[in-house]
């Protein structure tokens, strides 16, 4: 009851935070931006003729959150390392994980704002035909619980660091791999190296990899499991760096 | 209500804190005194739970701060060194959200965020954002923070600061009269913060307590405790020294000022003879045509100099 008030609190604060600097109105517009472009252009959304967001809309999701999520994730804990507040959050009465969570969620919402924000395309395809809206709602559900897991990185690296830009830029060669080794062109590398179970065990590991039945509207446990398992590991390790830096 | 026993603090090899102990009753003010670099901001992040003893012991309202961390941290106060806020919000929402994660709801909290604000000044800040803030308020902010929920301890690092001479002055009267009914420790570099405010004093020099005692006892600690300074018109200074380096309780005398016509002496006294030597001053003086007399209370800055200053002579040294 106490922990949730405290979770609650952290999270209030941290959001109101995203939206009283520019980088949320600046995130939000460059992700519509980027998903209207993609999808209508590179996704050929017309050209298809199919009542379905799956190629043209949701494929983007993994590649653009490559980019974006490392730059909401940035500043959770660099920031507060920077100004000296961590000092202030951790002398507060409450447990170092309420405050992880907190922050953790907070920023979690706020892609879940983004996301949300892209409604008028689910509009639009359903205006134009009739889709499997349970399919969409499934990536949807996908496409978030994978964003929370490139957030669950950036919070690691962001709290290593007290520079956000060094955050970010470890936070995305860490993504990138993750996504890269779930591509074709990797499974076929790691095929010659250690054989096709080995590069299967290691494609088991990629956002991509876990990310296809959401897209095809199955929610498989398997890949649900795999980004809260990703996400409470990530967290974790904050926990341990934060400690870390404190003794 | 705070008793700190044995507290270390390692960084890599070197003794950050080393081997501290204290304890602070409900009603006193502790000045935390020490050149930069003493431990004084490590041990007060130790008392806070910020981060962890190498070795030893905290106890906050009889709450280990290790084992009870969250009760421990429910009756502190702390003002961390440069009193950080988080920039992104306005004066009154950073105080709102102190109260909030402090448990306080609705009514209880906005009493709370009035009465913080009315006693720290902040009413004409109040929906500034704290970044745009001068270091004074800013730190009027801080400060604003650490007493929101009233509590029974407080640890103030450095809580002037950066403020000006009129802010230092509220901000010192603030702890003298909150320390009526908490426990307080604040560190400073102003030796005569210590004067006015604290009951009791510590100086720490290299992780370690050189010195413990109210600010007179301190003081007493000083060559310049029970000196006398005389100044004397149209006698020759050779006259006035010699005449009163030859008192008994005089340790020896020294020429402070001499502009011809008019002298400036200062008898220091021997060990255990103050009183005595003012007196013996008055009488020798008889016949001098004697324009000021005054008896030394001791100098701090004397005593926090001649404490900390021979160890760091020898680190130069090295």
């Amino acid at each position: 009851m106490n922990t949730w008030s405290n979770i609650k609190t952290i999270a209030k604060r941290e959001l109101g935070a995203y939206f009283t600097s520019p980088l949320a109105y600046v995130f939000i517009v460059i992700f519509l931006l980027l998903c209207s472009i993609f999808t209508f252009f590179f996704g050929s959304f017309f050209e298809r003729g199919e009542a379905s967001l799956n190629g043209s809309f949701f494929f983007w999701h993994p590649w653009f959150y490559l980019f974006l999520v490392p730059a909401v994730g940035m500043r959770l804990w660099a920031e507060e390392r920077r100004v000296g507040t961590l000092e202030l959050l951790l002398t507060m009465p409450i447990t170092a994980w309420q405050a992880i969570v907190g922050k953790f969620l907070a920023s979690w919402l706020f892609l879940a704002i983004a996301l949300a924000l892209t409604f008028p395309i689910w509009i639009t395809v359903n205006y134009l035909g009739s889709p499997d809206n349970g399919v969409i709602i499934a990536a949807f559900a996908g496409s978030w619980l994978m964003a929370g897991a490139y957030l669950a990185i950036s919070c690691i690296t962001s709290a290593m660091t007290k520079t956000q830009v060094v955050s970010f830029i470890v936070s995305l060669v860490i993504c990138a791999l993750l996504l890269l080794v779930g591509t074709g062109g990797a499974f076929r590398f790691f095929e010659g190296i250690v054989g096709k179970s080995g590069a299967e065990l290691i494609t088991a590991f990629s956002f991509l990899t876990h990310i296809e039945n959401f897209q095809k509207g199955i929610l498989d446990s398997r890949d649900v499991l795999f980004f809260l398992s990703l996400i409470g590991f990530s967290l974790f390790s904050t926990s341990v760096i934060l400690r870390g830096h404190r003794s | 209500m705070i008793k700190v026993e044995n507290l270390t603090k390692l960084f890599g090899a070197k003794h950050a804190v080393d081997g501290i102990s204290f304890s602070v009753e409900r009603g006193e003010v502790l000045g935390f005194l020490g050149p930069n670099g003493a431990g004084k901001s490590t041990t007060m992040r130790m008392i806070t739970g910020f981060i962890p003893p190498s070795a030893g012991r905290v106890s906050v309202g009889g709450f280990d701060v290790l084992d009870k961390p969250i009760e421990a941290k429910r009756l502190i106060g702390y003002l961390p060194e440069n009193a950080p806020a988080y920039t992104d919000m306005t004066v009154s929402g950073f105080l709102n959200f102190a109260a909030e994660i402090r448990g306080m709801r609705g009514d209880s909290r906005k009493k709370a965020v009035t009465r913080v604000v009315e006693m720290c000044f902040l009413q004409n800040v109040l929906h500034q954002s704290v970044e745009t803030l001068s270091k004074g308020y800013r730190h009027r902010t801080c400060f604003a923070q650490s007493i929101i929920h009233d509590p029974d301890v407080l640890i103030l690092d450095e809580p002037t600061d950066g403020l000006d001479p009129n802010q230092k002055h509220e901000v010192r009267s603030l702890i003298r009269r909150m320390g009526e009914k908490k426990a307080i420790i604040f560190s400073t570099h102003i030796l005569e913060e210590v004067d006015a405010v604290c009951s009791r004093a510590i100086i720490i020099d290299r992780g370690k307590i050189v010195a413990n005692g109210t600010p007179l006892e301190l003081r007493r600690k000083s060559e310049w405790a029970g000196a006398v300074t005389l100044t004397v018109r149209g006698v020759p200074a050779a006259t006035v020294t010699a005449k009163l380096s030859q008192l008994s309780g005089a340790k020896r005398t020294t020429v402070t000022k001499d502009a011809g016509s008019k002298v400036t002496v200062t008898v220091f006294p021997k060990p255990n003879a103050d009183g005595e030597l003012t007196r013996a001053v008055i009488d020798a003086s008889q016949g001098w045509q004697v324009e000021e007399l005054h008896t030394e209370e001791g100098r701090m800055d004397e005593v926090f100099r001649s404490i900390t200053m021979p160890d760091t002579a020898k680190e130069v040294a090295k």
